[in-house]
């Protein structure tokens, strides 16, 4: 789920890059609580925690096994915001040194990953955590963290003209819906084994609808991205919903072939419609963090 | 008489969950004395050491140098008293042992330039300079040691307190540590279950047992009341 | 461990490993963009400037056999997308994923190879990057291989207590234990970052950090940067008209 430079048309990984700029500055600011370093020997440590942890094998049955990617987990002992400022240390770690996932694309990687899968993964505790349903929630996040994290990274490889035929896309998605099954089997599982040890280190989520809105704004960058990939598995699938959604003609063909004539159609019409699609997808962003943010 | 330059009455503290770890501690260091704390694991030593600068805070007395360990004096205190840790691995958290040594004289004001001047005479004295450049988990447990006494003795204490500082030893450098620590002027505490080193290293020893000191005099003499050498039972 | 064997490399002797952070990074990253925007001329421009990741990998004295292949790690995933590609009736763009991907794993491997990360992630302040931030990634770093070996102790001993069990309901109990397993290590970890507290706050810690390197230009820092960013830049220009 690590993109790397090099797949991604610039459009995408510039307004991405623009979109996780602020997405940033805000969590850590969140996460800081006024100018305090005292936190970061935590965070940092955590984060070496997460990546020591995708080394242990969960067996998932048939010889297969799974490894916990971790925003989830993050965001239920540490804090939402802080769980997304680990993660994208995370992945600024991932990107330089063991070159996993690009430079450019380190902003897509880090709204996929860090901002939206950490939110997605935390929602559903924050609405259900303190209910009976509350095995159900964690599960519930773990797997949506992957699930949203994998399918914005399809949704923006899809845009940038990579090509992935019906039947390749089915198969991943495939794959991308067994990852979040386990994803969401371990959270859970190590959910439980932490309450086991030490029932402080399960944080209690806060009372309040606030979220809400959140969920609301999750959910419209979804459906925006859901809809570039299902639509996708269909033949002429992003024409038809390039026709259905009204983009120009000139976009149409830059969003199937952007190869052709790139240079000077990003210049021409079509490139309007793309940036309006990445302000409004960076005012969804920003919005969601605006709203973590008042929360405090 | 001289001023004790740890002066502790009635410390008492308890955990969260209502353990009681100290239960009414006195306890005097006077200066250029090292003293060994001996007891069994749990018996509070650590407990203890933390209140001396002033990282826990229970109920009683603590001064250090003549100041009481509250919060306005901490940062005083903290210069005055040097804590080692038992893993060296948690106390060294910079990327390189010059800015781990360096991170103390930095804190208490130094420019750095200064600051970086201090931490190589540091090194010096525990015979690491070469490792300034060094990241320090290529180090070995000997020379993490010693580079984390580096980090202590750069901001000039007066007290050092080392718990535990031969865990992760092995013979050689636990004789290379006692070394170096016999060679430093300051008052020292150890914490430790290792009898030749406390024998080696230290003037008195005080036996904690329980949350209290049960009795205080010399190594030798508080080894064999409480019975404290290692001595393997025969098995033929 | 890879990214020791990098921290290896990134302490070498060379030029290059003297520049100033700051001016390397700002080439690379006009290296990427450069590559990134890229649509024609593309097997002349990737010769190019793979070219130029030569001369400098060589001129930072770095072992060239093994440069080239960690920055082959990218190559799956992206070999993947490329035979998708052919299969699709598209090469061309197969061949630009592969070329793309690699050049820009490599450009970024030279980078880490020839500056310590701290001194790095310092670098990556001037692009706005906040300091919060930077710091965590710095203690991750730093803490990376102690957790790791942590982990593989209790992976070993996982196994170990597991393995005699076959079928569903051995992978269960291996799935349960792997779930204590990773709870103890967090218990750990936490309890560890715990420690680091006290021991900076035994060592006067005043609740933000004090530099103790300041980043500073020197002359041939301004000549790398003027080299750095004309060089991908002219070369595209010039392949591209003379094409």
């Amino acid at each position: 789920m690590h993109i790397p430079d090099g797949f991604l048309s610039t459009p995408v990984w510039a307004s991405l890059d623009a979109a996780a700029a602020p997405a940033v500055g805000y969590v850590v600011r969140v996460a800081q609580r006024g100018f305090d370093d005292s936190k970061v020997p935590l965070l940092g440590v955590m984060g070496a925690f997460v990546f020591a942890a995708q080394m242990i094998n969960f067996p998932v049955g048939i010889g297969t096994s799974g490894h916990l990617v971790g925003g989830a987990l993050l965001a239920c002992t540490l804090g939402p915001a802080a769980a997304c400022v680990v993660m994208s240390a995370i992945l600024a770690i991932q990107a330089l040194v063991f070159q996993d996932g690009g430079i450019l694309a380190l902003g897509a990687n880090v709204i996929n990953m860090a901002i939206l899968g950490v939110l997605a993964g935390y929602l559903p505790y924050h609405l259900w955590g303190r209910s009976r349903g509350r095995c159900a929630a964690i599960f519930a996040g773990g797997a949506l963290s992957v699930a949203v994290s994998a399918l914005m990274a399809l949704a923006e490889l899809l845009i940038s003209g990579v090509r992935m035929p019906a039947a390749v896309l089915e198969v991943s998605l495939g794959l991308f819906l067994v990852s979040a099954l386990i994803e969401g089997a371990i959270t859970m599982t190590v959910m439980g084994a932490l309450e086991a040890i030490q029932p402080n280190f399960v944080r209690q989520p806060a009372a309040g609808g606030r979220y809400a809105l959140v969920a609301a704004g999750l959910a419209a960058v979804l459906l925006a991205a859901g809809g570039v990939v299902f639509a996708s598995t269909a033949p002429d699938g992003i024409e038809q919903l390039a026709r259905q959604t009204g983009i120009s003609a000139r976009a149409r063909t830059l969003i199937s072939t952007p190869f052709k004539d790139y240079e000077a159609s990003w210049l021409g019409a079509g490139w309007p419609a793309q940036a309006g699609a990445g302000l409004v997808g960076l005012a969804l962003v920003g919005g969601v963090c605006v709203l973590i943010g008042r929360k405090r | 008489m001289m001023a004790p330059l740890i002066l502790v009455r009635g410390l008492r503290y308890q955990y969260e969950d209502g353990t009681v770890a100290l239960n009414g501690v006195d306890f005097r260091l006077e200066k250029g004395e090292t003293v060994a704390l001996l007891g069994a694991n749990g018996s509070g030593k650590t407990t203890f050491a933390l209140h001396l600068n002033g990282l826990l805070s229970g109920q009683g007395t603590v001064e250090v140098c003549g100041l009481p360990v509250n919060p306005k004096n901490l940062v005083m205190v903290r210069r005055k008293i040097g804590l080692v840790f038992q893993d060296s691995e948690s106390q060294l958290f910079m990327p390189t042992v010059l800015e781990d040594v360096a991170f103390g004289p930095l804190n208490h004001g130094l420019s750095p330039q200064q600051a970086a001047e201090r931490a190589m005479a540091a090194l010096k004295q525990v015979g690491m300079s070469a490792a300034a450049g060094k990241a320090p988990y290529h180090l070995s447990a000997g020379e993490k040691k010693r580079v984390a006494i580096a980090g202590i003795l750069a901001v000039e204490p007066d007290i050092l307190v080392l718990d535990e500082p031969t865990t992760f030893l092995d013979p050689p450098g636990q004789r290379a540590l006692a070394q170096l620590l016999s060679a430093l002027p300051q008052a020292k505490i150890l914490i430790t279950h290792d009898m030749p080193f406390a024998r080696a290293t230290c003037s008195r020893a005080a036996f904690f047992s329980r949350g209290v000191i049960a009795e205080e005099g010399p190594v030798e003499q508080m080894a064999q009341r409480y019975e404290w050498d290692f001595v393997a039972p025969r098995t033929t | 461990m890879h990214h020791v064997t990098l921290d290896q490399w990134s302490r070498g002797a060379s030029a290059l490993h003297r520049r100033d952070p700051r001016v390397k990074i700002v080439s690379v990253l006009v290296f990427l963009v450069v590559l990134a925007t890229a649509h024609r001329e593309l097997a002349w421009l990737g010769a190019a400037l793979f070219t130029v990741l030569l001369v400098a990998a060589w001129r930072a004295r770095l072992p060239l056999a093994g440069a080239l292949a960690r920055a082959g790690v990218v190559l799956p995933f992206t070999a993947v997308f490329a035979l998708v590609s052919c299969l699709a009736g598209d090469p061309a763009r197969g061949a630009a994923l592969a070329m793309k991907s690699y050049l820009s794993a490599l450009a970024v491997l030279l980078l880490v190879s020839t500056t310590p990360l701290p001194l790095l992630l310092r670098g990556f302040e001037m692009t706005g990057a906040p300091r919060f931030l930077l710091m965590v990634a710095q203690f991750l770093y730093r803490y990376l291989f102690v957790i790791s070996e942590e982990a593989q102790h209790m992976r070993k001993a996982a196994l170990a207590r597991g393995a005699t069990m076959g079928g569903l309901a051995g992978s269960r109990a291996r799935f349960r234990a792997a779930a204590g397993a990773l709870a103890v290590l967090f218990a750990r970890s936490y309890a560890r970052a715990g420690e680091i507290h006290w021991a900076m706050l035994a060592r006067g810690f005043p609740g933000y950090f004090r530099p103790l390197i300041d980043l500073h230009f020197h002359r041939g820092d301004v000549m790398f940067l003027v080299l750095g960013v004309l060089t991908p830049v002219t070369l595209r220009i010039l392949i591209e008209r003379l094409a």
